[in-house]
């Protein structure tokens, strides 16, 4: 199939029937995943300060350094969290945080650093604008800054930060935050270094459907050179509590777009459904959209601390929900190797 | 198997319970859907109606104890309450300024509240809202004043017909099988009973509408017969509307040890039901139960109707349906014409009263 352009995708995406885009959508799918299997991985997200000076208005979760409710996690309570998620079989953690002014590459290392000396975990953490961060607070490069991560255990970054990577957009919702050249060099420098990454994006906020292909244009150009990216992510933005506010995107357009990213991706072998942000509901319905994954179980905070109980319980209903669909849950590492099959 | 069905769908054909049976282990989700879809699209073309209405709960208390209730409950329990027939006139006079064209009133088998006050309630409520239509208790209800007052289901339906009743709603079906009654709803009309309630009404001229709760403890095979059974029904009298399917809520209900339906299987019921009811014009996605997001995709799937701007709904909220509890107009107009259809603003017979044409498909 010849590789899709901008113009025709945008056609699929306002015009085409969703049963054949959903059918076109499996049909790529299915090329790339014979085994039939639809993966999940185990893992837990740690956000380790809250405090960020970028303010994006999209964001929900940011605080200012005076803020009441304003934290930073100390080593000792990172190797505690990962420490639960380690025995609840979790095989990755993803510490994100705010771009905090007071915290630099020592922070960093001195975490990485704890957490491989006592657990056997993968550490898919830090996005682009938190890499960038620390280089500056360090006044060094970013290339100096990565390899510095690498050599404390950080074994490959997660897509986050990218929002739409288009500067008319990020001007409106996070005008102060990386470029999306920025990001694009920084994942590049990364991968060029050996880091594989995911790229995500964020939908429904201010940007045209034009938009949303140049996003992914810019991602499939990248990874034509560097083959960097294992997996796309596309994620709808959750107005509740931002500064931005309005309406989220519907499911018909996270599903059309989900289904014309898996064509318009041809170089991406992972195209991911999101239970976490979705719902288990649209994160099934979007195995017929295209999708080969669902992402994380996602042990959050209070699933953890309520036991294993919902953890298993979580780990059942993504069973269930693969399982209905005719397809063969599997559950896998950071890399994408299969780990267990579930028939 | 699957291109006979097709086949049988595409030239008008009705459907057989093998058929149907057959299709129910089909997984292919996007074959059921486009074959719904294209059934949708002959009932009802790109028209996709919403209704206007509010509900009312009259009381919550209930003689039936149904095991997935989350509703019902004694007179002693915590949060047990009856609305007074001025409440219920106050209650309608907060929503009637609001534009409704429909009060939805469905309630529990309260222990002694007389059948009188039930046509007091409709009468008064008639009186003081005379363009506003009543749609009011289920069959099971209407069995229970049969009952409660020693008069026939003719009578029941004669007596409150003219105190201003205008149609049934289709609730209180569950699923017909004894079987799965005897262990989830025992105290309550039985199948046969709730299809005699729906037979004499639509002989009095009633208009009501049928429903099924899935996903507790009944087999495909048992739904199949349920929707079999009403398709049976409307070929005698044509006076069911619409159908309605309801996914199982277990929260809070006495079968909380189950798990709710998935989406998948939510889509896959509503596609069967439509191949299936082939006499039915209209196939109506609740959203309150399925959630919004999943309720935009039923359109595509063969539904044509989604439940209106419902202001308050007690019934599934206190089963920890987790939805929000309204969406005003605009919401809903703009979450239908962005798959393609053209919303239609409904009154409960289904009289058109506004075709909203204008406005674009796709958000920006
Ligand atoms: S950089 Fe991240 S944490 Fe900071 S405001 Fe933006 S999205 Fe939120
Ligand atoms: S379903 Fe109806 S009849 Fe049964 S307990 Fe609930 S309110 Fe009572």
């Amino acid at each position: 199939m010849p590789r899709l352009t901008k113009d025709h995708a945008l056609e699929l995406l306002c015009s085409e029937d969703i049963y054949s885009l959903a059918q076109q959508a499996c049909k790529g799918r299915d090329k790339l995943h014979p085994g039939n299997h639809i993966t999940f991985v185990i893992d837990r997200n740690i956000n380790y300060t809250n405090v960020c000076q970028v303010q994006c208005k999209f964001c929900a979760f940011y605080r200012d350094e005076n803020n009441s409710d304003a934290y930073v996690l100390s080593v000792e309570e990172i190797l505690s969290k990962v420490e639960e998620a380690v025995e609840m079989g979790a095989t990755q953690v993803m510490l994100q945080g705010g771009l905090h002014p007071k915290l630099g590459l020592d922070y960093y290392t001195a975490v990485f650093q704890a957490i491989k000396q006592y657990y056997p975990v993968v550490i898919h953490s830090l996005s682009p604008p938190e890499i960038k961060h620390i280089a500056a607070q360090e006044n060094i490069s970013i290339k100096e800054t990565v390899m510095e991560l690498k050599k404390a255990g950080l074994d490959s970054l997660p897509g986050g930060g990218a929002e739409v990577l288009v500067d008319r957009v990020r001007q409106l919702i996070s005008p102060q935050k990386i470029s999306s050249q920025e990001w694009l060099d920084i994942m590049e420098t990364a991968h060029n270094m050996g880091l594989k990454s995911t790229a995500t994006m964020m939908i429904g906020s201010q940007e045209t459907l034009l938009e949303r292909l140049e996003h992914l244009e810019k991602i499939r150009a990248l990874q034509d050179r560097t083959g960097g990216f294992r997996a796309f992510i596309p994620w709808t933005f959750q107005p509740h509590n931002t500064v931005l506010g309005g309406k989220k995107a519907s499911s018909a357009s996270y599903l059309r777009f989900l289904a014309v990213s898996r064509l318009f991706l041809d170089n991406f072998r992972t195209v991911q459904g999101s239970w976490v942000t979705q719902g288990p509901g649209m994160g099934q319905i979007s195995i017929y959209f295209g999708a080969d994954d669902l992402g994380s179980l996602m042990l959050e905070e209070n699933v953890v601390k309520a036991a294993g109980v919902s953890y298993n319980m979580a780990r059942d209903k993504m069973i269930r929900i693969i399982k209905e669909t005719g397809k063969i849950p599997a559950l896998r590492d950071t890399s994408y190797n299969i780990l267990k099959v579930y028939r | 198997m699957l291109h006979i069905i097709e086949a049988k769908i595409l030239n008008g054909q009705r459907l057989t319970r093998e058929d149907a049976l057959f299709l129910t282990g089909c997984n292919d989700l996007l074959f059921l859907g486009r074959l719904a879809r294209e059934v949708k699209r002959r009932k009802t073309g790109s028209f996709v109606y919403f209704n206007v209405n509010r509900h009312l709960n009259l009381t919550n208390i209930c003689v039936s104890n149904c095991r997935f209730c989350a509703f019902g409950r004694d007179r002693d329990k915590n949060g047990a309450y009856v609305m007074s027939v001025e409440e219920a006139l106050r209650t309608a006079r907060t929503a009637v300024p609001e534009g409704i064209t429909e009060l939805h009133i469905v309630s529990a088998l309260h222990p002694d509240l007389p059948f009188e006050y039930y046509c007091e309630v409709i009468a008064r409520l008639h009186a003081a809202y005379p363009e506003v239509h009543l749609q009011a208790f289920t069959a099971v209800e209407i069995d229970y004043f049969a009952k409660i007052s020693g008069k026939s289901i003719r009578d029941v339906l004669n007596i409150l017909i003219k105190a201003g009743l205008g149609s049934l709603p289709g609730g209180g079906a569950e699923i017909f099988s004894s079987r799965v009654r005897k262990e989830t709803c025992p105290n309550k009309a039985s199948g046969e009973r709730w299809l005699e309630v729906m037979q004499t009404a639509h002989e009095l001229g009633l208009k009501t509408n049928a429903t099924m709760l899935y996903g507790h403890l009944e087999t495909w095979e048992e739904r199949i017969d349920h929707l079999l059974r009403l398709r049976e029904l409307q070929d005698r009298t044509g006076g069911f509307q619409s159908f309605i399917p309801l996914p199982f809520h277990p929260e809070n209900t006495a079968l909380s040890h189950l798990k709710r339906t998935t989406a998948a299987e939510d889509l896959k019921v509503l596609t069967i039901a439509r191949l299936l009811l082939d006499n039915f014009d209209h196939v109506k996605a609740f959203w309150i139960m399925l959630g919004l997001p999943l309720a935009q995709l039923t359109l595509e799937f063969g539904a044509d109707d989604l439940d209106g701007t419902v202001v308050e709904e007690k019934i599934t909220h206190a089963a920890g349906a987790k939805t929000s509890e309204g969406i005003t107009k605009d919401e809903l107009l703009s979450l239908i014409r962005e798959m393609g259809c053209i919303p239609v603003e409904r009154d409960t017979l289904y009289n058109v009263l506004k075709v909203y044409e204008e406005g674009n498909k796709h958000e920006a």
